[in-house]
């Protein structure tokens, strides 16, 4: 056995090499001079978001690392800037609630990096085992930051219940992994590409089996139904700004681990996984649409928004074509400023000082805070898929993609459900612009959030004037995966 | 024939003290008979010519995990019996989703066709077990080619750590914390007074 002398290839990596080091650094900085560091380590981990976004940037093609357990490509880039934006809107948001509601400990900004670290690596896995370890890394982070706010009950309910049911749904993961190294003998995705390309006949059943429970473990992660029931509780109970992290960064990265999971190993296998797909998508747009109806709370209702929202992201998976990776991936480039806006319009919400969250609260807000009032419609109009506002093109091309996949049912459905979604969207509009206040909420509202507000708005608005630089963008990401 | 007979041996005592591990009532019983469980099984390990696993297992399972189940268990003011209570109620239930993932497995291995493994799809062959050891063969592919999975690993540790101490960890003033500093500096003619006590009366 000969010994390995050489070091492995390491460049495609320098993002996450340099995040992990960064990490560390800043955790020793924050443990030496203590909490009045907050300030100091959240603009720091930003900055940190900013370099390895241009790391990943400056990479040309990327390539395997790491003995072909990591892979960069163009897909991996794309989604690897959508994340890093979507954290450093986290971190930015956090900021302001840490400091009013006393709850500031120094490790909150390090454990966003460390699971931003950790999704990073989710979207680059080139391994099933690469793939668990950063799942696994990504989500223990994200259990922690859950009840970060460890004396308030409804913070560490929504901790538990999200770390029992995440270790219930890696189970199952494993279980899924093990079972198709089992009919495969290999676990790295382009040893099983290779394995399925070249097998002809019946796919065998264990295979099957293994590659359903895989699935059950990733949509468990984007909070797809039949595996959804852990959102709403957990995006009430967590903090605010940690269920604007939840809402954005982790589904991205979750979303772009399934893709490749589908569309590189198991490509050959479409016609084993692709009705799963449609039935979880379907599933997923109806609850999303329906459940959100009788929310009264505005984070409850956001959950139940994003379970639809994963419903048609699903649909661009379950299309199993270039387009549908396109559509998926412009998608989710709208869908991080609709939901930063609209969680940075959830934190405005205070009364007296307090943070509130009912719909109702938002009554009469068009009188006493018209320009949130407009932001908060256009955010609302966005995710109801309004043209020509940002959301409506990610529906447009997922929704395309599968008419061109033959798919005509769940376009169908798709639209459908879109419709009755608005309905919700809209009465929001209508509780902010028709009904009286009973009592106004604050005026303050800090800097920070005044920016992400408007500055999400504006982009949501303009997006329309962008769209072929970054549909080309998303084309060429999409191309990197799964050729055209 | 003696690998055989050792083999039914040490596995037949694994899975009796398996079973007394979930059926005995005491559960400090329970935590020792889970021990007995990793002994035979490290022994079935070395029957197998897997001597790292066993030693692994006795260090990691034996030597701190089962203790710090005994910790728990000890410490942990817990009633085993109201904990028993709902066990007849979700009995059935359990054993209905039991069959149904046992019933799932005999599929799965009924229909067990490996696909063929190509030599260029295993990247790590087996090597040859009387010229190297399997420690040795371990740290070769650890630090070599799952490197990254290692470090991954690390991290998630220290993610973890850092969960415990901001979850656990608070500051509270009415306990008095030890301040090396403080007590180095400290000088004999500051805080010692020697004092003449007269005959019959006190200080």
């Amino acid at each position: 056995m000969n010994a390995v002398t050489s070091l492995p290839v390491m460049m495609p990596a320098s993002a996450e090499i340099f995040l992990a080091i960064a990490g560390m650094v800043l955790l020793m900085i924050g443990v030496f001079r203590g909490e009045s560091s907050l300030r100091f380590l959240s603009y720091a981990t930003i900055a940190t978001f900013a370099v390895a976004a241009i790391l990943v940037v400056t990479q040309g093609g990327g390539g395997e690392a790491f003995y072909g357990l990591f892979v960069s490509e163009g897909f991996a880039q794309f989604a690897k800037i959508l994340i890093l934006i979507g954290s450093a809107f986290a971190v930015l948001l956090s900021r302001d609630y840490l400091v009013r509601e006393q709850a500031g400990r120094f490790e909150f900004p390090i454990l966003i990096l460390f699971a931003t670290l950790g999704m990073l690596m989710m979207v680059s896995a080139n391994d099933l085992m690469s793939l668990y370890m950063s799942l696994e890394l990504q989500s223990l982070s994200l259990y922690v930051m859950a009840s970060i706010r460890r004396d308030t009950l409804k913070a560490t309910e929504a901790g538990l219940k999200y770390f029992v049911l995440g270790a219930l749904s890696s189970g199952m993961l494993l279980y899924g992994c093990s079972m198709i190294y089992g009919f495969a003998g290999t676990t790295s995705f382009t040893g099983l590409a290779a394995v399925f390309a070249a097998q002809t006949g019946v796919v065998p059943l264990g295979l099957v089996i293994g590659i359903v429970f895989l699935i059950a473990g990733l949509a468990f992660k984007v909070s797809a139904v039949p595996f959804h029931m852990w959102t709403p509780d957990v995006y009430e109970g967590a903090p605010t700004p940690v269920t604007a992290l939840f809402a954005v960064a982790p589904k991205i990265a979750a979303l772009a681990l399934f893709v490749r999971a589908m569309m590189d190993p198991f490509a050959d296998l479409i016609g084993s996984w692709q009705q799963v797909l449609v039935f979880v998508s379907i599933a997923s747009m109806g609850l999303g649409a329906l459940g959100a109806l009788v929310q009264t709370n505005i984070k409850r209702l956001m959950a139940y928004s994003s379970i639809g929202h994963m419903g048609y992201l699903l649909v661009g998976i379950a299309a199993g074509n270039q387009a549908g990776v396109t559509g998926v991936m412009l998608y989710l480039a709208t869908y991080i400023f609709m939901n930063v806006g609209t969680f940075a319009m959830i934190l405005a919400m205070r009364r007296d000082g307090r943070l509130v969250e009912e719909i109702g609260d938002l009554a009469g807000l068009s009188k006493t805070h018209p320009m949130m009032a407009l932001a908060l419609m256009i955010f609302m109009f966005s995710m109801a898929g309004i043209p020509p506002l940002a959301g409506f093109f990610g529906k447009w091309y997922v929704f395309m993609a599968a008419v061109d996949a033959g798919l005509f049912g769940l376009a169908v459905i798709g639209i459908l459900t879109s419709v009755i979604g608005a309905f919700y969207y809209l009465r929001i509009i209508k509780i902010m612009y028709f009904d009286e206040a009973t009592q106004p909420l604050d005026d303050a509202v800090s800097q920070d959030l005044r920016v992400i507000l408007y500055g999400s708005a504006v982009v949501t608005v303009l997006f329309v004037l962008f769209i072929s630089p970054v549909y080309d963008a998303a084309k060429v990401a999409a191309i990197s995966l799964v050729g055209a | 024939m003696i690998q055989a007979l050792a083999f039914y041996l040490f596995a037949a005592v694994t899975v009796a003290s398996g079973v007394m591990v979930i059926s005995s009532r005491n559960p400090v019983h329970s935590v020792l008979f889970l021990i007995l469980a990793f002994f035979n099984a490290a022994a079935l390990f070395v029957l197998l010519g897997a001597e790292f696993l066993a030693m692994i297992l006795i260090v990691v399972y034996v030597g701190a995990v089962a203790v710090l189940f005994l910790f728990v268990v000890m410490m942990l003011d817990i009633n085993f019996v109201e904990l028993r209570q709902g066990f007849a109620r979700y009995l059935p239930i359990g054993a209905a989703i039991g069959l149904v993932l046992l019933a799932e497995i005999f599929l799965a291995v009924g229909a067990w066709t490996v696909i063929p493994v190509t030599a260029d799809s295993s990247i790590t062959p087996i090597p040859p077990m009387n010229e190297v050891t399997n420690t040795h063969a371990l740290g070769a592919l650890i630090y070599t080619h799952y490197v990254y999975l290692f470090q991954t690993a690390g991290l998630i540790l220290l993610v973890a750590m850092i969960g415990a101490i901001v979850l656990t960890l608070r500051s509270r003033s009415d306990v008095k914390r030890q301040s090396v500093d403080e007590q180095n500096a400290r000088r004999p003619e500051d805080v010692v007074e020697v004092v003449k006590v007269g005959r019959g009366g006190g200080v």
